[in-house]
């Protein structure tokens, strides 16, 4: 018997097991809700004495605050409370700490420096929202105004204006090494050389307002038991309870949040913008507090879909088979992070695309521009890159003089093919889905094309993780150790995870086979002057992080880029203090055995990294 | 601040209570009486989802200053019902599908139950006419157009 029992003799007659929902309509639960106008949204709750909260923004792109001067709103009729920065008890944070990932980096009211137009300062509370209106207009905030940049490669010149200073090289550090993230899988310059045709292209998508027809907001009122209740649009309830219990420095168990009646949100109401300060200003004055955008802070101060910019470089064969993609992509975080570095993750697992692809590289960075934090919308991460990859297809399909759908059955990807990220596809059907695409657009297919299957023609050769050019530690990537720091300048756990190239004893592997694959230490923040432990002065004056150049069409193998090695692995041994020492330079490459294709140790899941991974 | 005395018919019930100069319509009745089914969208009279009938005719409650409801009769989606039975209107939109989120849903009972009044047999055209001042971000207008189809089919019935 297993441990688990399920008592379905209870009820039996009142049992429907059969879950056999698909096909027919099913009615919503909540629609009796809707119609009658009763379904309850944040907003339909009445408290007597609800007092309403207004933001002070930043009327710019990117400014310092020299001071602020809220003693005229402090005398205006109806003022109950002005809330500065420095009254909020934990002013930083960013939404993705709650999973540990990235550096705090936005303020809740932003007292030192803005960094986009909307940004808020400081936060008044009044009897009416009319007065709470008035008394915003009377804040004197004095700005000493900045260059600003709103563009992602822009922000990647070397004297471009820094946004954040979390991130002064405007780029989110991945695994506190890397300015983007990588992903490499084959060797692309191998199947450029060998392509019959290479195909670039670029795309561009802008910001886009997930414009719910509710406007995000809060309302939060003291309860009887020393909680705060708050009834808020957000679409990630415990998102918002543990941003505001950090925020305030409060413990959660003092937080009654209630939420599930959304009036739409396709993404954006994960920010929790709004709850702490309604139950900050509920704490400040004892009374219940509602802080709502109006339509106008929700277009230009609501958090978007960020713009994404890419690069997709494509060798093709003159049959059609797509050998290699190389993608440089930006992604338009704007001021802050918010959920912009994890977008870009997901987009590269995504990556290329659902097709089999045997050489596939993608550098992606996640910039910081002085224009609206992005967020979720909708497939963040996925839509973008997809609209970039299907325009491309067609690119492609023009070059060679091929059916467009033809083209993707061709290369899309089939049950147990490896996929770029290194995991094995399943249960794939975009062939079957060109096939139904076809025949609905009556888009003739060869019958050969038409005969293609999912099910068919995968795995195999197909399955096999190729050759795959590493960086000077051979990684392509973070791996997992034992007893190393988790990040530099931290101290070691028993089981930390450390990035590429920044162990303490030298992994004696290939060098770098490509210059992007050279770790820059100067290129991550964290290892500019005063900001790490191990840095040698030498190296503190910051370089030009990369910037893009088109890659020549059809290169040949590139020679190995002159390898110099990196500045002091910034690792310090968990028993020893850190000397500030230049790490043994890497031995010359002489490879213990030559690279090989396919090789399958027994026993050994591939997934495990070797010194040359696979 | 002054207020002022205001009395109106709110679905057939008689109310009156005082508001400040310059109060718009939604807002009062909103926390004001406490008929919570209009909806703030934009505050700017381009979403619909504040519309209320004012003397049978569809009015956005946001533009609406609240004085000038002196001696109307308004109605609001709290008052479509009869009691326990749900309007032809709320049933359509109920069986096909006609909300998602639902917060463009009162609004978009209140305008067709306009046209309704005024056209029983209204075209799609029409339809698409009347509720073109209304904005939803998740059903798409489809379902909402098929629904008032087919509920002012059954109100013609009912009066046969």
């Amino acid at each position: 018997m297993s441990s688990i029992e399920f008592r379905k003799d209870l009820f039996a007659d009142e049992r429907d097991d059969t879950l056999k929902e698909i096909g027919k309509p099913t009615i919503r639960q909540d629609i009796l809700g809707h119609v009658t106008g009763r379904s309850p949204y944040f907003d339909d709750h009445l408290f007597d004495g609800l007092l309403h909260m207004r933001c002070v923004r930043s009327p710019h792109h990117h400014a310092r605050i020299r001071s602020i001067d809220t003693s005229a709103a402090d005398r205006m009729p109806g003022v109950r409370r002005v809330i500065r920065p420095e009254d909020v008890p934990n002013n930083l944070n960013t939404l993705l700490s709650l999973i540990n990932f990235g550096k705090d980096d936005e303020a809740l009211l932003q007292g030192k420096k803005v960094a986009y137009v909307g940004e808020p300062v400081v936060a008044i509370i009044a009897e009416t929202e009319r007065q709470a209106r008035d008394a915003v207009a009377v804040v004197r905030v004095d700005y000493e105004v900045l260059p600003h940049v709103l563009d992602v490669e822009e922000a990647l010149e070397p004297n471009a204006p820094v946004v954040s200073e979390t991130y002064p090289n405007n780029t989110f550090d991945y695994h506190d090494l890397y300015d983007h993230q990588k992903l490499r899988f084959g060797d692309v310059d191998k199947g450029f050389a060998e392509a019959d045709h290479i195909v670039e292209g670029r795309y561009q998508m802008s910001p886009i307002e997930q414009a719910p027809t509710e406007t995000c907001g809060a309302i939060a009122a003291p309860e009887t038991n020393n909680r705060f209740v708050c009834y808020t649009s957000t679409q990630a309830l415990f998102f918002s309870l543990g941003t505001t219990a950090k925020l305030l420095n409060m413990p959660s168990s003092q937080l009654h949040f209630i939420g599930g009646t959304v009036g739409g949100g396709f993404g954006g109401k994960v920010d929790s913008l709004h709850e702490p300060l309604a139950v900050l200003g509920s704490k400040l004055t004892g009374a219940p507090v509602k802080f709502t955008f109006d339509r106008a802070e929700e277009m230009q101060v609501g958090a978007p879909r960020g713009a994404e910019r890419w690069f997709i470089k494509d060798g093709v064969m003159n049959d059609g088979r797509i050998v290699a993609r190389q993608f440089t992509g930006f992604f338009d975080s704007g001021a802050y992070t918010r959920l912009s570095s994890y977008a870009i993750i997901k987009g590269t697992g995504h990556l290329p695309g659902p097709y089999s692809i045997p050489n596939v590289a993608s550098n992606v960075y996640c910039v910081y521009t002085n224009r609206t934090p992005a967020t979720a919308m909708r497939g963040f991460g996925i839509t973008g890159v997809d609209f970039s990859i299907e325009c491309h297809m067609d690119k492609v399909a023009e070059t060679v003089r091929m059916n467009p759908i033809e083209l993707r059955i061709l290369n899309s990807y089939r049950d147990g093919d490896m996929k770029a990220h290194r995991r094995l596809a399943k249960n794939t059907a975009l062939i079957e889905c060109c096939q139904v695409a076809a025949g609905k657009a009556k888009w003739p297919i060869s019958a050969d094309a038409a005969a293609q299957s999912s099910l068919q023609g995968g795995g195999g050769d197909r399955a096999i993780i190729p050759e795959t050019v590493t960086d000077q530690a051979g990684r392509i990537g973070e791996r997992r150790r034992s007893k190393i720091p988790t990040a530099p300048g931290e101290g070691a756990t028993s089981k930390g995870r450390v990035a590429a190239g920044s162990s303490v004893a030298p992994i004696v592997a290939v060098p770098p086979q490509r210059d992007d694959m050279v770790i820059d230490p100067s290129r991550t923040g964290h290892r500019k002057a005063g900001a790490g432990p191990a840095v040698p002065p030498v190296q503190a004056t910051p370089q030009a992080p990369p910037r893009y150049t088109p890659p020549t069409p059809a290169a040949p193998v590139q020679t190995i880029p002159s390898y110099t090695p990196p500045p002091a692995a910034p690792v310090v041994q968990p028993s020893q203090p850190a000397p500030a020492v230049q790490p043994p330079a890497p031995e010359p490459y002489q490879p213990s055995e030559p690279f090989q294709k396919g090789i399958k140790r027994p026993g050994v899941s591939r997934f495990i990294s070797g010194t040359r991974r696979r | 601040m002054v207020k002022t005395p205001i009395r109106f018919t709110l679905n057939g019930s008689e109310t009156a209570l005082f508001v400040d100069g310059g109060a718009n319509l939604l807002d009062t009745l909103r926390r004001g009486v406490g008929d919570l089914s209009p909806k703030y969208g934009c505050g700017q009279g381009t979403c619909g989802t504040c519309t209320v009938l004012i003397d049978g005719e569809p009015h956005l409650s946001c533009l609406t200053l609240a004085e000038t409801a002196e001696g109307r009769s308004i109605e609001t989606t709290n008052g479509l019902a009869n009691g326990a039975e749900l309007h032809p209107l709320q049933k359509a939109f109920m069986e096909n599908f006609g909300a998602q989120c639902g917060y463009c849903t009162p609004g978009m009972l209140m305008a067709a139950k306009a046209l309704l009044s005024k056209n029983p047999n209204p075209s799609r055209e029409e339809i698409v006419e009347a509720i073109s001042g209304n904005i939803c971000r998740c059903t798409g207008y489809e379902p909402i157009i098929d629904a008032i189809m087919i509920a002012a089919g059954q109100l013609r019935g009912r009066v046969a």
